[in-house]
């Protein structure tokens, strides 16, 4: 079965490629993902707020307490050097590159102009086939307009396109007021592909504590239908390719998005959930279902299903889907 | 202080103009800004092979060099990295080096007061076997009746039979040059050499200073005599034996030996001193002659003094005086004839100055020497005197100088004095006019008043690099600081001008005043030292058109008096916009450059931003950038007032109240904490050390800007913020509405939750003049308002608003009687809350971890508390003068308290449960005897009480009463004796208190053999895993994987687990408690030890500022590590073996988050992610292994199956005796 499909200008051996996760702080699991036949493999993010917060934090305790009484002036011993920026992201991606032959997709993450353009280029020098950019925010300032917010995203996507070589690819989440004509703008600005779509942390509220958690719920399989709605619609309208993200558990799930038109799907969720190794699992899957309905490679399904090649085309735009509503059994109150 | 050391820049090696800290370099490259501490250990490092580190102020900072230095494999002299070692002690550092240099290895160490007392013993045998070393000693005082951590000669004069060489230096060029000079003359002499200098003045203070070169280092060191070194040392390639013993026949010839190479150092030392000349230029003499050569009047000293009187007499002596000063720099061997060689022969009198005391001696020790001197080389027409001058860093100034010349000239000149004190006792001071100043009009000299860790001090020794190494002008910078450790004042003084400024005393004359905190200027004379003319810059949140009218009466008076120029900028302001938060420094270092006219306006600016730069680069771009913007920023927001012409103040100069405060306390303590202590005579302060206690709650302090306030609806009375409020600052009573009459009205009450109080009301009440707003309280407090949950029970609030009403809410508070303890009887935490705390107010930090134990104590046994205190942290916030925390309930009792010394304390502690002990036995042998007399009953009562509990104590405390009014009534001699002794009937609690420095390392022996008396004992390890009150230096409770000063690479050994020592004697209660994880497991183990009839250990987990955490929510970080199993809980409790039950009770839960979860919450871990990643990760692993397999094994230890132990007769009579 011929499961090999282009991302990003990189010919990859399968559409199956394991998406910023915590998974990949660690060598060892880097490895186990190309064993257990990861395409390629984005790594988890640098995170701008990250480094911008650790350096404060540092400068802080350093200076906590000090010289206020004359038998400690200082508490810690002063050195003549700190790795304050990014070092120890860059040293994790090239001790990666050096451990694996697949590539190393790196992974930005911020909001502000701020160090982003020279770490993005670092990420380039450390050896990172591809940089995936993950803008963001959440908007919530009451007078900042739709395209003050778009605007800035594309400046930011610019000024990181003029510095790399690398191709760029932009993860973005659902919410723009018309994401086809972003999605759009994001290609002619030069994203070599689109990620399709972020998942934001997803604060809770403790009810014994009454305190707020911050955490990020696993995806369940239902989360997989928006980019795949946003992947059908988009397929053969940009330039740019096209990687969905978000409930891709299964083989099926993965072969969905590939119909929409999706040129990579990219696991996060089930791979936390069951294991590096499951990767191997879903991949024989997709090669079984293909066999068993008679495909002959993914490149022939691909975008089989989008807005553009599928029998209903008008299915993706319905905002109220009058058989899907009523598909639902009434209940009475409970 | 910074670290410009690394591997490619040894410490030795003059900077490169590249490598200088700052862009212009006008001077000759060779000129760099330090103090001493740093210029000393560079040339002993570059000499060293071997070097044996232990903290102690005001020596630490050599270690600190050191072992950075090491860290970073910086190398010596001949190209390899020294092994910087810490010891358990300085007796340890001390044996060490004599190890290492009996083995032929180049050695030194560093060091001060108390701890050059503990290395006297090796420094015999390293004299006795003629081997040649250096230490490096910032001398300091000795503690006798109080400890001082500032500096004079009584530790190096302790040491003067020692058989070492002593040379001393007077200045921080000085200091770097005898170092050096040292280290070459003992390898020539063979005779090891201590090298001195005075503690704080020279060790700390920045000045300008001519850097030797490398060429020069190996110039001054014979490679033959280096060889002869390894030759002498021991080896199985030729075996000798040193160390033997020798009886009366030969010891004595043996020790007379040694004479010909004592009458050859000096010979060595000035043929060093020569040799130095000859390379760098600087010429020094053995007894080095300063002033008119025709001088009938001279001063002998050495040391920093030396500075103060080389300037006085050049302005004397231009002004027709004929006087002199011989400076005394190799002090042992003293070379008597080149002495006398070295006074110019029209020398009439001598006055001798010793920087120590000698009670009972003839005379201070150089006095001494030089009046043998004269008597010996028959010139005993010359007069003598001798006197003593700046003690404990006591201020020696020109005036003092000038006096004690003009007591030369009276016909009896006054002998034995002492200059710089009022001594109405004994009359032994001479009077001098402190109006007396020389400062020259060519020299710049500033003061800045800061709040610690505000920045201040840190910008000021910036801008003495700037100015040192951007101008031809030379610099100095001297800082005092306060005696609290939270809140506390911090004042620079700079001087600035075109010649080496040896002016070795604080600004008196200042032409520039910054002050950096508005507050002060109520409490403190801030323009009391401003000249005419001179410059006021003041940081204020008020306008430039406003700021006069908020001036305090006393200070516009000084600035119309003064014709001041004043300068006003709102430095907050600026900071919080430019992203700087608090940090208002380099606003006003900026301020400051912009406004002294010390560089040109732009220059300065250019100067300071690349000093910017270069110290902050380092630490990432943002922060540079925001204090870029901060000067960019500074100069738009700086005013300069027109002085009104008179003064309008509604504000009137507040001083220090001591409201209420008896004479003593008020006139003495007050004057001190108003920063007038040095003018209190002799007769003002006691003279055995002893002072009352209960005297911080006189100070009001009013540091915070925001204090915890009670919201009694919300509040379910649980008692968590009372229980962790480090400075006592939040009480709880429980108590009858009756007492409510008279109660201010924005006094807040409620009814009173728990069941046994029902019907009560309940008060939390916040002293909050005394609050430091560390904030803890909020964060534990469990309670949240249900309609806004931001809102806790208690919340944090402006305290300036609030001030008036709570103080009198405060008093009220104070004034409801205290809950009756022997109705305390579940022993929860909410309960015993209510109990009053004996210690409060303390100096600690903001937040501290270990003063909440210390309260407990307290709270738990305080009327029957004697505390000995191991030295450290908390014997410096608890008897730290001015004010000391503890104090005494109503009915006058409260904790005893004393500290010896940081090595001894356990044995201390110890001392008092024997004497107790045995005096209680004796008093019970008296009762039996007077039975007769004072009634069979009530001494049979009294001698089987039980006193087990409150209400046993308070039962045996009224039969106590009843004995001694019966004892007074008998004239029986045996009843005068048992009257004296009868309070010991009444059960003591002894309880022996120190940190993980003394307990884990310097007192270990000590604390081993007192746990294993099996004497009633109990210990409280207030375990911070670091060396915290001299500044973070690591010990052996330091985890794995922390960076600490001496661990600059992370500390590689794992904790060592005392109470897992402790246990395995099966004699001794253990805990393992952290308070932040589980109060109520805290509270039990107290209880528990307390109620153990045997010794106790109880170690406490205790977070520190040290840790590079959030203070605010430290007990969050406490919790972590019991959570990741860092920290485990537990109590061992021999008792229960006794009744077949396992001991030891593991109290920790499961391990629930990773090792690295709770490392993430701490500098300490986390640094080493920022300068050695590859080692972090891997010590972290290793810790994680560690944790692992200790939780393992006391889950073996607490779950396996136990014989009863046989009954433990031995034992029980051991902790009965």
């Amino acid at each position: 079965m011929n499961l090999t499909t282009n991302y990003l200008g990189i010919n990859l051996r399968t559409p199956l490629v394991p998406s910023a996760s915590p998974l990949t702080e660690k060598i060892d699991n880097v490895k186990r993902m190309e064993d257990a036949g990861a395409a390629a493999i984005v790594f988890h993010s640098l995170f701008e707020e990250q480094v911008r917060r650790d350096r404060h934090d540092l400068q802080y305790y350093l200076d906590q307490g000090k010289e206020s009484y004359a038998e400690s002036l200082t508490y810690f011993p002063e050195h003549a050097d700190f790795k304050v920026g990014p070092e120890a992201y860059l040293e994790h991606i090239a001790q990666a590159k050096a451990a694996v032959a697949i590539p190393i997709i790196g992974s930005l993450n911020g909001t502000t102009f701020g160090g982003w353009t020279k770490y993005a280029r670092e990420i380039e020098q450390a050896g990172a086939d591809a940089l995936e950019l993950n803008i963001y925010s959440i908007p919530s300032d009451p007078e900042q307009s739709a395209e003050d917010i778009e605007s800035h995203y594309l400046t930011i996507l610019a000024s990181i396109k003029a510095q790399v070589k690398i191709p760029v690819a932009v993860k973005l989440s659902p919410f723009f007021t018309n994401f086809a004509q972003f999605a759009r703008r994001a290609d002619r600005h030069g994203a070599n592909a689109l990620v399709l779509f972020n998942r934001f942390y997803q604060p809770d509220i403790e009810l014994e504590t009454l305190e707020i958690s911050p955490n990020v719920l696993l995806s369940t399989p239902m989360a997989m239908r928006l980019p795949m709605r946003w992947i059908a619609m988009l397929y053969g309208r940009i330039g740019a390719n096209l990687a969905a993200t978000s409930g891709i558990h299964r083989a099926t799930d993965a072969l969905k998005m590939l119909m929409a038109g999706a040129d990579v799907t990219m696991l996060c969720s089930i791979l936390l959930r069951r294991g590096i190794e499951h990767l191997k699992v879903i991949e024989r899957e997709m090669s079984e279902w293909m066999e068993e309905h008679e495909y002959e490679s993914v490149q022939q399904l691909k975008g089989s299903m989008s807005q553009k090649n599928c029998p209903d085309p008008s299915a993706f735009e319905r905002a109220q889907y009058m058989r899907a509503l009523q598909s639902y059994p009434e209940r009475g109150p409970a | 202080m910074r670290n410009t050391c690394t591997a490619k820049n040894n410490p030795w090696v003059p900077r490169a103009p590249d490598a200088v800290d700052h862009l212009v370099v006008t001077m000759p490259a060779n000129y760099q800004t330090l103090d001493a501490n740093e210029a000393v250990a560079r040339i002993a490092y570059a000499l060293s092979e071997v070097i044996a580190i232990y903290p102690i102020t005001p020596a630490s900072p050599m270690g600190e060099w050191s072992d950075g230095w090491s860290a970073n494999k910086a190398k010596n002299l001949w190209g390899t990295v020294p092994a910087v070692i810490e010891m358990q002690s300085e007796g340890g550092a001390a044996g060490a080096i004599h190890g290492a240099l009996q083995t032929g290895a180049l050695s030194c160490t560093y060091t001060a007061s108390q701890g050059l007392l503990l290395m006297i013993p090796n420094m015999y045998k390293i004299a006795g076997e003629l081997t040649p070393t250096v230490f490096h000693v910032a001398a300091r005082s000795l503690a006798a009746q109080a400890l001082s951590i500032f500096g004079d000669h009584s530790d190096v004069m302790a040491a003067r039979a020692t058989g070492w060489a002593m040379l001393c230096s007077a200045s921080v060029q000085e200091a770097q040059d005898m170092a050096l000079i040292a280290h070459s003359a003992t390898l020539e002499a063979r005779i090891p050499f201590l090298h001195f200098f005075d503690g704080f003045r020279t060790s700390h203070e920045i000045s300008k200073i001519d850097i030797v070169s490398e060429d020069v280092l190996r110039a001054m060191i014979d490679e033959d005599r280096v060889i002869e070194h390894r030759a002498r040392a021991l080896s199985p390639d030729h075996p000798v034996i040193r160390g033997t013993a020798q009886n009366p026949d030969v010891y004595f010839q043996a020790r007379e030996t040694v004479n010909p190479f004592y009458l050859r150092c000096p010979e060595i030392v000035q043929s060093a001193m020569d040799n130095f000349a000859a390379l760098t230029g600087r010429q020094y003499k053995l007894f080095e002659y300063h002033g008119a050569p025709e001088a009938e009047r001279v001063i002998v000293m050495m040391g920093s003094g030396c500075e103060a009187a080389h300037e006085t007499i050049d302005w004397l002596n231009a002004r027709g005086e004929k006087v002199g000063l011989l400076k005394v720099r190799l002090y042992r061997p003293f070379a008597t004839r080149l002495f006398l060689e070295a006074l110019p022969a029209s020398t009439r009198a001598i006055a001798v100055l010793d920087r120590t005391k000698e009670p009972g001696a003839s005379g201070e020790p150089l006095y001494l020497d030089c009046v043998s001197a004269l008597f010996e080389q028959g010139r005993r027409e010359l007069r003598a005197v001798g006197g003593r001058y700046g003690l404990s860093s006591k201020e020696f100034t020109p005036a003092m100088v000038k006096a004690i010349y003009d007591n030369l000239t009276l016909p009896a000149p006054k002998n034995h004095f002492t200059i710089g004190i009022e001594d109405d006792v004994s009359h032994t001071s001479l009077p001098f006019d402190s109006n007396f100043s020389i400062e020259p009009d060519d020299v710049m000299r500033a003061q800045f008043f800061g709040l610690g860790a505000d920045g201040t001090v840190g910008a000021n020794k910036e801008s003495i690099k700037i100015i040192g190494e951007n101008t031809e002008n030379f610099a100095q910078g001297y800082f005092v600081y306060d005696s609290k450790k939270a809140g506390a004042i911090t004042i620079s003084h700079l001087r600035f001008g075109p010649r080496p400024i040896r002016s070795t005393y604080l600004i008196t004359q200042a032409n520039f005043i910054g002050c950096h905190q508005p507050l002060f200027l109520e409490s403190y004379s801030v323009l009391n030292d401003l000249v005419p003319g001179g410059t006021f810059l003041l940081n204020s949140p008020y306008a430039y058109d406003r700021v006069w009218e908020h001036l305090p009466e006393n200070v516009q008076h000084r600035l119309i008096e003064t014709h001041a120029k004043f300068f006003v900028i709102n430095a907050h302001k600026v900071a919080q916009e430019s992203g700087m938060g608090n940090r208002i420094n380099t606003v006003m270092q900026t301020c400051f450059f912009a406004i002294s006219g010390v560089l040109p306006p732009e220059e300065a600016i250019a100067a300071i931003k690349d000093s910017i730069r270069k110290t902050y680069a380092k630490k990432g771009e943002e922060i540079v950038r925001k204090n870029l913007a901060a000067v960019d920023q500074t100069l738009a927001h700086l005013y300069e007032v027109q002085i009104p012409d008179a003064v309008t103040a509604r504000i009137s100069h507040n001083g220090h109240h001591f409201k209420g405060a008896p004479d003593f306390v008020r006139d003495v303590l007050g004057e001190i904490t108003a920063g007038r202590g040095s003018s209190l005579p002799v007769s003002a302060l006691p003279n055995d050390g002893t002072f009352p206690t209960g005297t911080t709650k006189y100070e009001k302090r009013n540091l915070a800007a925001e204090v915890p306030v009670w919201d009694p609806k919300v509040c379910i009375q649980c008692g968590k913020c009372v229980f962790v409020c480090p400075h006592s600052v939040i009480r709880s009573k429980v108590y009858e509405e009756a007492l409510l009459a008279n109660a201010p009205a924005s006094f807040q009450s409620y009814g009173a939750r728990l069941p046994e109080w029902k019907g009560s009301k309940y008060t939390l009440q916040v002293a909050v003049e005394d609050c430091t707003g560390c904030g803890i309280c909020v964060d534990v407090c469990p309670a949240r308002n249900k309609s806004e949950a931001r809102l806790k029970a208690i919340n944090m609030r402006p305290q300036a608003p609030l001030r008036e009403s709570e103080s009198a809410n405060w008093d009220f508070f104070l004034s409801i009687p205290d809950y009756d303890r022997k109705r305390l009887t579940n022993g929860s935490v909410r309960e015993m809350q209510v109990n009053q705390p004996l210690f409060e107010f303390s100096g600690a930090c903001a937040g501290c971890g270990e003063t909440p134990y210390i309260k407990l104590l307290t709270q738990l046994f305080g009327d029957r508390l004697l505390i000995a205190n191991a030295t450290g942290c908390s014997s410096i916030y608890g008897g730290n003068l001015p004010t000391t925390p503890y104090t005494k309930d109503a009915q006058g009792r409260g904790p005893a308290w004393a500290n010896s010394l940081f090595e001894d304390n356990a044995e201390f502690g110890l001392g008092f449960r024997v004497s107790l002990d045995k005096q209680q036995q004796f008093a019970g042998e008296l009762l039996h005897r007077l039975s007769p007399q004072v009634g069979r009953m009530l001494a049979t009562e009294i001698l089987n009480a039980r006193q087990r509990d409150e209400a046993d104590i308070f039962e045996q405390r009224e039969r106590v009463a009843e004995l001694k009014r019966k004892l007074e009534a008998l004239p029986d001699p045996y009843a005068r004796r048992l009257l004296a002794l009868a309070d010991t009937l009444v059960r003591k609690s002894v309880w022996i208190v120190g940190g993980d420095g003394w307990g884990y390392d310097i007192g270990y022996g000590g604390l081993d053999h007192v746990l294993a008396s099996g004497r009633n004992v109990k210990v409280l390890l207030l375990d911070t895993e670091v060396y915290s009150n001299t500044g973070g230096q690591c010990s052996k409770s330091t985890p794995r994987g922390a960076v600490a000063k001496f661990a600059s690479g992370g500390k590689r050994a794992p904790k060592k687990d005392l109470g897992l020592m402790a246990m395995s004697y099966g004699t001794i209660y253990v805990a393992s408690v952290a308070m932040g994880a589980k109060d109520e497991h805290t509270l039990k183990a107290f209880l528990e030890a307390e109620a153990y009839d045997g010794p106790a250990l109880i170690i406490a987990y205790s977070h520190c500022i040290a840790h590079g955490i959030n203070m605010t929510t430290a007990m969050q970080n406490q919790k972590a590590a019991v959570n990741s199993a860092q920290w485990l809980l537990y109590r061992y409790n021999p008792e229960r073996a006794r009744h077949g039950e396992n001991p030891l009770q593991l109290d920790s839960p499961a391990p629930r988050i990773a090792v690295a979860d709770y490392f993430k919450l701490e500098n300490r871990f986390m640094m080493l992610n920022k300068t050695d990643p590859r080692s972090a990760k891997e010590l972290l692993g290793r810790a994680q292994t560690d944790v692992n397999s200790r939780r393992a094994f006391y889950d073996f230890l607490a779950t396996r199956n136990l014989i009863p132990a046989p009954h433990d007769e031995l034992n029980d009579k051991l902790s009965r005796d």
